[in-house]
This record gives structure tokens, C-alpha cells and sequence, in this order.
């Protein structure tokens, strides 16, 4: 066990939003990790001192890789784990990136007799509004969601909620709150095991700067 | 949908040209072979059974199987697993026979909608049951006999991971007395493992400060036999204590069988609970994402064929374990091939006929559908037999349509009786 665990540990980051804060955590933990890293254009980064390697992925793509163990764990928010179902660890709350997946709708929303929800996240729509009753035909789109009640698309939309103010400028409400969203820790199944002394490692040293945050 | 384009095949199945056969039917012997020194004599059942018997009862989920009406408009299955087909050949023709039973199987397995990544709707397994041992004994058995099947397919690096339901749901059980659903919330975030999820809900029960620490220590019971010590000192109550109690002897069986290096216990490892009653167990191998096997105890499964008894397994993923050996060169064949033409026919398939009773493959060919280059092949070594009157047979290896040959035989007799 001892002679795999020296083994590097593939680190599968989110590019974007949530990069900036999670490599700031992980330098918290006591990492290595260059500043110059958040603004490399660089897809495989490796950070042999640290025996770790970091994979740079568009975020939803992250759960994918840590699944099919080309990556042994990973951080990414808990909207994209709802959302896409995978059969992965989810081992820590990183409590970074924090916001809320919500319904929105024009304030003067009334019930329709075809109700439409435009999303980014159509499994996540469809599970909640299955829970709350209602059948509703579910629009998947890939950007600007907030465009669709304002024009017609749809008469509500199922999306993360971070300060409101994109809500605010566009006349839209905040009408319920889904769920809550951080971004997390995930891990492969098999190198959970596997790796399990790294891992582990990694998780008591981000556990602690998170709980000395709270 | 559209009508299929001709190369397509539905998705989730696989075409296995001859490289991966050998591949596959190696790492198949290799581990039927291992199962037979250990006593386990293999058994096949059908393809097809009755859904409200073997579909019903296979631990399966409903939305995975492959459902299909027969003529008389009675459901059937395909089968998607070994376990429950043997419990019901186990509980019917094998009736009289004594228990402990033990047998192993190699066998295609279907599912329907394979949620886990690299969806694929036939696969193989390749595994053993062992009916009607409760112990320890037979636990520590089947966990050294995957340990042993896993070495004899060449898989090197691996760990195996045990656990027991009975632990959880034991400590669960103390803890939350008569709140089954609180328990069953823990446990699905368990099944999912999705840790923080257990930590959340576990922060909103309303539980005395001592019992959610203990609750929450279990996410860390993973390594050797010192967990089983841990374990002890948690308030489980009778089944948790009789879990770790079996877990510990187990691992003490394992010890005697000398394959603790590749053992771990991990009590946060639990295994469908409607479905497996005991000790389970997951195995992982170095570089392949995906667990390689996976095994437990159920002892109420036999039951449900009217013969109940406490049974044991394990399933190897054999596909996988293709994936995982597939990197790795095939060991080079011996191959003859003989080339003739008219007047030689006799000569070369009757020789043709001789090396293939002594075990060598052999392939014929007329000489006039030769490619240019092995023409000139040819012609050198039949100038070679012309000189020192071999029997036409020789050393030289060489390749010949995307085949390797270690022999050339050459039967060119005189056309028409005379040049």
C-alpha cells in the first residue's frame, strides 16, 4: 500500500469561476501551487514536489473524469453533481463558490395550463417539479436562461442564483430556493481505495482550513 | 429513430475480433482453472429466464433488465447476473445435494440501462458461489479465491476492500431507535456515497452530541485489522458487535490464507442492503477506474426458490479485466503455413493433417493465390528443398496477410506429370 500511495494523485480542476478560490484553498492546505497557475492556458499542469497533477476541465466535464478514473479526485459544485448523476465519492464540502439553485419567473407569474421551464440543468428541473406535483415541459438551454421568460420561452427557469443582481437588472423574481450549492471534493471509487492514504491526507489538510473558516 | 446505418450495432454490445478472443479466453481458463483446483466445478444455465422467478429475485434493479415476452405473452429475462439462475438450479436439480456446494461460472450477463460510466449491455463474468456455509471460513474462502483468481488472470496490483451490512446496520439501528426513516436517509447518502450528504443530514437529526461524533467517525473505518479494534468501541449494540465479531474472524482466516497485503476492511463500504446480508466485498485494481470484482454474503436469496440457505460469492468483471490486461503483447503462436499446388495437394494436406495431430496450427494455401512477395519466398525455399531434399518443411519466421509464421512448408509437385 505504501509504494502506491507515493503514486501521483490526478487533481481535476474546474477552469473558470471556481478555480481561483479552490487553488487559494488548496495553497491554505499548504500546497505548492504557483499563483501563475490561474492564468496558464496550460491543460495538464504537474506539480511533482507535491506528487500531484492537475487536470484543467470546463467544470461539467469534471465529474465525467473522475468517474472514469482519468482523474483520481476532483473539485467541483454541487449543481454539476445534481445535475449529471455520477458514481463518484463526494468526501468534502470546500463551502467555496457559494450560491443556490432556484426557480424564477416574472413577478406577475400566474399557473399555465402548458407550463415551461427553461434550463441548464434539465434533470435537475424535472426531479424537483416531479417531487412538487407538477408536470412541466422542461426546455434545455445552454446560456443566457434568464432571456427565456422575458420573451416567451418559457414562463419559468431553473438556474443558480449567486447575488441576484443579473435577476434584479432583468425584472425577474426569485420564487423558490431548490437547494443550496458549494463546491466539493469528489474522488474515484477505485482510487478512494487505491489511494486512499493521499487522499486522505489531502482531505484532513482542507478539512481544517475550511472548519478554521467557519 | 432512424434506421441503423449497416456497420452499427445497438448500444452497450461489442464485436471481439481475434486478438481480444485470445485474450478473453485466456483470462477465462486462467480463472476457471484457479476455481477448479479450489474445488468449484463449473455449471452454465440459460440466457433466458422467467422474470417472475430469477428476475424477480436478482439483485438487479427492475429498470436494468431486458424484459421479453415469449409467445404465450409471459415476461422473461435476460439474465443479468449469475447468483440468483444458481440459487434456482441450486433450490430445483441440485436439491439433493449436500450443502456446502460449490460452484463457478462464466458467463455473458445483460443489463438494460447501465447507469455507471462505460455503459455496456452484455458483459462477461466469471465467478464462484459458495451454498450452504455461514462461517467465517467460507467468507475468508471466496475473498482468498478472488484474490487467487484475479492473480492466476494476471492482475497485479489490486486491493480488495471488505465490509458487513450488519455493522451499519446495527450502529444505526442503536443509534436512532425506531426512526427507520432517518436510518434509511443515512444510508441511501452511504449507497450514493455521498459523504457530505451523510454529514449534513447527520448535523440535522436531532441526535446527542457523543452519538453524531461516533456516527460520523465511521466515514474514516478504512485500513487494516485495527479498524475491527476501532469498530468494537462503538456503541453498536448485539449486531454490530456480531458483525465486527465475524468481520474479525474472517480476516483472521485470511491471515492463515496469506493475503492480508492485498486486504482492507472499509466499513463504509456497503453493498445493495435489500440484497446482501453479511460481509461484502469490492476489489480494485492500479489503473483501471472501475471495480474489477465484487462479492458478499446473501443468505436470504435461496429462500426465495423454496431452499433456504446461507450462500456466499463473487462475480469477476472479466471485460473489464480484458481492458485492463489489454495493453500487454500476446505471446507470439507457433503457425505453419503450406503452400501447394495440383500435383502437390496430397502430399501437403496429408502433412498438413500429420502436424496438426501433433498439436500445430496449420494453415494451407494454393500456391497460385500467393502474393508476389511470398512468391519469391517460396521459390527460394523450394529451390532449398530441391538442393538438399528436406521434407519441404523449414525454419524461418515471417508474416503472410497480417498473420505470423514460424514454419514454411512447400509442396510443389510437377504440374501435369512432366515439364
Amino acid at each position: 500500500m505504501n509504494g502506491l500511495s507515493k503514486e501521483i494523485l490526478k487533481v481535476a480542476m474546474p477552469k473558470g469561476r471556481i478555480y481561483k478560490q479552490a487553488s487559494k484553498l488548496f495553497r491554505e492546505a499548504g500546497l505548492p501551487i504557483p499563483s501563475d497557475f490561474d492564468d496558464t492556458r496550460k491543460l495538464i499542469i504537474e506539480l511533482p514536489e507535491a506528487n500531484m497533477e492537475f487536470i484543467m476541465a470546463k467544470p461539467v466535464d469534471v465529474p465525467t473524469y473522475v468517474e472514469y478514473g482519468v482523474a483520481d479526485i476532483g473539485i467541483v459544485g454541487k449543481d454539476v453533481l445534481m445535475e449529471e448523476n455520477k458514481d463518484v465519492y463526494e468526501l468534502l464540502d470546500l463551502g467555496i463558490a457559494k450560491c443556490r439553485m432556484s426557480v424564477i419567473g416574472l413577478p406577475d407569474w400566474k399557473p399555465t395550463i402548458h407550463p415551461r421551464v427553461a434550463t441548464k440543468y434539465p434533470n435537475v428541473a424535472s426531479a424537483y417539479f416531479r417531487e412538487q406535483g407538477q408536470q412541466v415541459e422542461v426546455i434545455k438551454l445552454n446560456g443566457s436562461i434568464e432571456l427565456a421568460p422575458l420573451i416567451g420561452l418559457a414562463d419559468r427557469i431553473v438556474d443558480m442564483v449567486e447575488t441576484g443582481q443579473t435577476l434584479k437588472e432583468n425584472g425577474l423574481v426569485e420564487m423558490e430556493s431548490i437547494f443550496g450549492i458549494t463546491s466539493r471534493l469528489i474522488a474515484n471509487r477505485v482510487s478512494y481505495r487505491m489511494k486512499n492514504d493521499s487522499i486522505q491526507s489531502l482531505c484532513d489538510k482542507l478539512h481544517e482550513v475550511i472548519s478554521a473558516k467557519v | 429513430m432512424s434506421k441503423p446505418k449497416m456497420f452499427e450495432k445497438p448500444i452497450g454490445v461489442k464485436d471481439y475480433l481475434p486478438d481480444a478472443v485470445k485474450k478473453l479466453r485466456h483470462i477465462e481458463r486462467e480463472a476457471l482453472a484457479c476455481m477448479e483446483k479450489w474445488g468449484y466445478e463449473q455449471i452454465m444455465t440459460p440466457t433466458m429466464e422467467f422474470y417472475d422467478t430469477v428476475g424477480v429475485a436478482s439483485s438487479t434493479s427492475d429498470q436494468k433488465l431486458y424484459k421479453l415476452l415469449n409467445n404465450r405473452g409471459t415476461t422473461l429475462v435476460l439474465r443479468s447476473e449469475m447468483t440468483a439462475p444458481i440459487a434456482r438450479v441450486v433450490s430445483s436439480l441440485l436439491k439433493e445435494s449436500s450443502f456446502p456446494l460449490r460452484l463457478s461460472y462464466h458467463s455473458n450477463v445483460f443489463r438494460s440501462i447501465e447507469e455507471e460510466a462505460g455503459r455496456e449491455a452484455e458483459f462477461f463474468q466469471t465467478g464462484v458461489e459458495l451454498v450452504g456455509d455461514s462461517s467465517a471460513e467460507a467468507d475468508a474462502e471466496v475473498v482468498a479465491l478472488a484474490i487467487a483468481s484475479l492473480k492466476a488472470q494476471g492482475v497485479e496490483r489490486f486491493k480488495i476492500a471488505i465490509g458487513h451490512v450488519g455493522f451499519l446496520n446495527g450502529l444505526l439501528g442503536e443509534a436512532l431507535q425506531n426512526r427507520k426513516e432517518e436510518q434509511e436517509l443515512l444510508k441511501a447518502c452511504l449507497l450514493g456515497r455521498d459523504h457530505v450528504g451523510y454529514r449534513e443530514q447527520l448535523g440535522k437529526l436531532s441526535l446527542e452530541e457523543p452519538v453524531r461524533r461516533e456516527l460520523e467517525s465511521i466515514l474514516r473505518l478504512r485500513g487494516g485489522a485495527e479498524i475491527c479494534e476501532q469498530a468494537m468501541q462503538l456503541h453498536g449494540g448485539e449486531t454490530a458487535k456480531d458483525a465486527i465479531n465475524h468481520l474479525c474472524e474472517t480476516w483472521e482466516v485470511l491471515k492463515a490464507y496469506d493475503v492480508c497485503d492485498h486486504v482492507l476492511i472499509d466499513l463504509t463500504m456497503i453493498g445493495d442492503f435489500s440484497y446482501y446480508t453479511g460481509m461484502t466485498f469490492e476489489g480494485y485494481a492500479a489503473d483501471l477506474g472501475f471495480p474489477v470484482v465484487s462479492g458478499g454474503r446473501y443468505d436470504n436469496l435461496l429462500s426465495q426458490f423454496g431452499r433456504p440457505a446461507p450462500a456466499t460469492g463473487f462475480a469477476l468483471k472479466t471485460t473489464r479485466i480484458l481492458e485492463l490486461l489489454g495493453a500487454e503483447d500476446n505471446v507470439a503462436e507457433e503457425r505453419t503455413l503450406i503452400v501447394y499446388n495440383t500435383a502437390g495437394r496430397k502430399e501437403a494436406l496429408a502433412e498438413a493433417q500429420r502436424l496438426r495431430g501433433q498439436g500445430a496450427a496449420v494453415v494451407t494455401e494454393r500456391a497460385e493465390s500467393l502474393d508476389r512477395e511470398l512468391t519469391d519466398v517460396v521459390a527460394v525455399k523450394q529451390a532449398e528443398v530441391m538442393g538438399d531434399a528436406d521434407n519441404g518443411t523449414g525454419a524461418a519466421a515471417f508474416s503472410y496477410k497480417g498473420l505470423r509464421y514460424s514454419e514454411l512448408g512447400v509442396f510443389l509437385g510437377v504440374e501435369g506429370g512432366g515439364v
